[in-house]
């Protein structure tokens, strides 16, 4: 009896002394130091990537104009309004005139003076010719009638001096017409320069476009070359992308981009680099390009949107690819931790060229058919044991 | 010989085992406590050892930019890359937030990262999936413990950043885990002001007659544009080649280029030392307190487990059982009460740590000091029980 009492109570102290034991083996080995790290792995692959090139940048007219009075003045009217299409020619804007047109109104009557006076210059140079003619009879009919002492000495000598001052009267008349109508040219240089400021003072539109701005109302006084109104040529939109000058190499003319606006969500439109700029913004560190839609979206998109560019780089030729989560950088060398034989060794890796889906190409370094770490649930230290696993939310947990 | 002790433990071992289970429970509470007080000095820690930084240069006289605010224009790092021995110099922005998740919100450290590679200060160490930050913006690397996934949505601000990576530990000072968005998205999410107040700017500056003068046409944009810039950083993370002098480059950066610059040391100093000081010391004033109450409960257990049977001993000693057999049993009763209180404490606080929202770490060298405190404890507790066992009257075996 005594026996079985003992063997059960020893049973009972097992089954609970066992486990705990278990669980505490349990604890020891898989937390703290000794604990292996989860992680995941992969070989690395032989493959061509497309390196890419995400820049972001703004809705912009290729060709804007900015149309404003070239002298100081007063808007009179305006006759168009934001978003209207207007065609090259058309009246936009008026500027007041102020004082032109009555200025215009005094040259006319100048001109008219001037005329008046032609007219009497013409008729004082007919009286001055029948005055001469006259004179030059008399003083013939005096010259025969001298011949035979029919008149005295001084009747003739006063008929050829009257002869004399009706030439001189004839020629002053003469002049007085030339002068009348050079009076008259002037008045109507004048008049044409008041007309040619006066249609100055309409602005019209340069091309075929759509007003972008309206920026005064009538009334509003602008200095010389200040905008009325703003006008873009709505067919030229492009973006002007910037691109981190870290990320930017290859960007060059003619390579094919993916538009995305920020107001279309995840759509994207098809364009093209149109140039890419000689100046560089040295601020930002950033290039800067343009590039072009190739269909222009409808409807348009607003002028200054938001806008990312992906420009998409030619295939490179295949060479082993690991993904950039794996290439970590340990004492300040970069390398990945290659998995052999259940422990990982760091081994410094150089890297090529990369794609915006996160692969790197391995330059020196791996081999094909490596296996990797690529990720961890902790940071990995060459003593590091570790369990590969395959599921992810394991290093999660 | 038989083992009396051993002989009376599986007497009434129930008791016995339960007792221990009991105070391991509190063992563990204790040991937990620990934890909490290390996880908070690793937080620190793993900040700037997830930064990759050997030196932190900050606004003039600051204590930046963990502890303190600090900005500093986004071109200083250019100068700093000329000083001989610096290998990387890259700018990073923190900015602690609530970040937008569904309905809720998480409360996370926004790091702005500087575009590059691996090499570059401020990038996540590692990650635990997805990818690294490819595009230049509105790409985000989240720590796991925000909740985030791959592929969700992040909003900060104005804009919207698509979980490309996952990586752990990532961790701000208080514990709070990071999101890393490139660094022109976070000067904006930092600098930039809410398009309300931007609005408000524009007419506020508009009214201004000062900018805002009838002879001088884009004065006024010029103005406008110059405020909504926003070229500054909150540190440059700085990283030495090796063989140069640390504390010299920093002393030449803080002597030529008027900035303050922290060493790893010194910043380790400022976060643990300062950042964390009060709220460690009210976790130590805690975990004191625990010690003295589990040494005291240990105390009280061995002391009435031992009264308990005061009548066996009392016969013990009338069959003439030496004392030193007697305290020996006492003794060992108490160790092994220990060990299973022990054991017991460090299973608890193994399974509990992870369920806590800020990290707890159960180091091996607190787990060994503890285990030693343990035994030395009940060692101690025992001594009081076996005086009393000692002092015992054989004639109370057969008395009333």
């Amino acid at each position: 009896m005594k026996l079985p009492l003992l063997r059960r109570r020893t049973l009972i102290l097992l089954a609970v002394a066992i486990p705990i034991a278990a669980l505490f083996g349990y604890v020891v080995l898989r937390s703290g130091p000794l604990a292996p790290v989860a992680v995941m792995t992969a070989h690395v692959e032989s493959r061509s990537i497309s390196p890419a090139l995400f820049g972001i940048g703004t809705v912009e007219a290729r060709f804007s104009y900015k149309i404003g009075p070239t002298i100081a003045g007063r808007i009179s009217k305006i006759l168009v309004d934001v978003g209207e299409k207007v065609r090259a020619g058309q009246v936009l804007a008026e500027m007041d005139p102020v004082d032109l047109n009555e200025r215009i109104a005094a040259l006319d009557a100048a001109i008219r003076r001037a005329e008046a006076s032609i007219k009497a210059a013409e008729a004082q140079v007919d009286d001055a010719m029948a005055r001469k003619d006259y004179a030059q009879t008399q003083a013939k009919r005096y010259e025969q009638l001298w011949k035979t002492r029919s008149v005295s000495e001084v009747a003739i000598e006063t008929k050829r001096q009257d002869s004399q001052v009706a030439f001189a009267t004839l020629a002053a008349a003469h002049s007085n017409l030339v002068a009348a109508q050079q009076d008259l040219q002037r008045n109507q240089a004048d008049r044409d320069g008041l007309i040619k400021q006066r249609e100055n003072l309409v602005l019209c539109a340069p091309v075929d476009g759509v007003i972008a701005a309206r920026n005064a109302e009538p009334g509003t006084t602008m200095v010389a070359g200040q905008a009325v109104i703003d006008m873009i040529d709505p067919n030229n939109l492009w973006i002007n992308a910037r691109f981190d000058q870290i990320a930017a190499m290859g960007l060059r003319k003619g390579l094919s981009a993916q538009i995305m606006l920020r107001s279309r969500g995840r759509t994207s439109i098809p364009g093209r680099v149109f140039r890419v700029e000689v100046l560089a913004d040295s601020v930002t560190e950033e290039n800067l390009a343009k590039v072009g839609f190739g269909v222009l979206p409808d409807p348009l998109p607003p002028i200054g949107e938001l806008a990312e560019a992906t420009i998409v780089l030619p295939e490179l030729p295949a060479t082993p690819a690991i993904p950039n989560a794996a290439v970590q950088n340990v004492g300040g060398k970069v390398g990945v931790w290659k998995v052999g034989g259940g422990k990982v060794e760091f081994v410094p890796v150089h890297t090529g060229a990369s794609d915006l889906d996160g692969t790197v190409q391995i330059v020196k370094g791996l081999q094909v058919g490596d296996e990797i770490v690529v990720y961890s649930a902790s940071r990995l230290a060459g003593t590091s044991r570790i369990r590969v696993t395959g599921d992810p939310a394991e290093l999660l947990k | 010989m038989i083992s009396l002790a051993g002989r009376d433990i599986l007497h009434s071992w129930g008791k016995f085992v339960f007792t221990g289970i009991g105070l391991g429970l509190l063992i563990g509470v204790t040991f937990t406590m620990a934890g909490v007080y290390r996880g908070m000095v690793d937080d620190g820690k793993v900040l700037l050892d997830n930064s990759g930084a050997d030196m932190w240069v900050v606004q003039q006289k600051t204590l930046g930019p963990y502890a303190e605010s600090s900005n500093i224009n986004d071109d200083v790092y250019r100068m700093i890359l000329t000083i001989p021995g610096v290998e990387r110099a890259a700018n990073a922005t923190y900015l602690t937030m609530q970040v937008r998740k569904g309905d809720t919100d998480v409360r996370a450290m926004v790091v702005g990262v500087a575009t590059g590679d691996i090499r570059t200060p401020g990038w996540p160490p590692f990650l635990a999936a997805g990818r690294q930050i490819t595009r230049g913006h509105y790409e985000a690397v989240a720590d796991a413990a925000t909740g985030f996934a791959l592929g969700d949505t992040i909003a900060i601000r104005r804009n919207r950043y698509t979980v490309v990576g996952l990586t752990r530990r990532a961790v701000s000072s208080s514990g709070d885990p990071m999101v890393f968005i490139p660094l022109k998205d976070a000067q904006e999410a930092q600098f930039i002001k809410d398009n309300d107040s931007i609005v408000r700017q524009r007419r506020r500056t508009a009214e201004n007659s000062d900018f805002n003068r009838p002879g001088v046409p884009g004065l006024l944009d010029a103005v406008i544009a110059s405020q909504n810039s926003n070229p500054y950083v909150n540190a440059v993370l700085v990283r030495i080649r090796p063989g140069y002098d640390p504390e010299r480059i920093a002393a030449d950066i803080a002597r030529w280029k008027r900035l303050t610059v922290y060493t790893r040391p010194q910043m380790e100093e400022i976060l643990v030392g300062k950042l964390i000081a009060t709220s460690a010391k009210q976790i130590g004033m805690f975990l004191a307190i625990l010690a003295i109450v589990s040494a005291a409960i240990v105390a009280f257990i061995i002391y009435t487990l031992t009264m308990d049977k005061i009548r066996e001993i009392a016969v013990l000693k009338l069959i003439g059982t030496r004392n030193r057999t007697i305290a020996s049993m006492i003794l060992q009763q108490a160790v092994v009460l220990g060990l299973i209180g022990f054991v017991v404490g460090k299973i608890t606080a193994t399974f509990a740590a992870p369920l806590f929202p800020k990290f707890v770490l159960l180091l091996s060298e607190d787990t060994m000091i503890g285990l030693v405190a343990i035994i030395v404890i009940c060692a101690l507790a025992s001594v009081v029980a076996i005086r009393m066992a000692l002092k015992v009257d054989p004639a109370e075996a057969i008395g009333g």
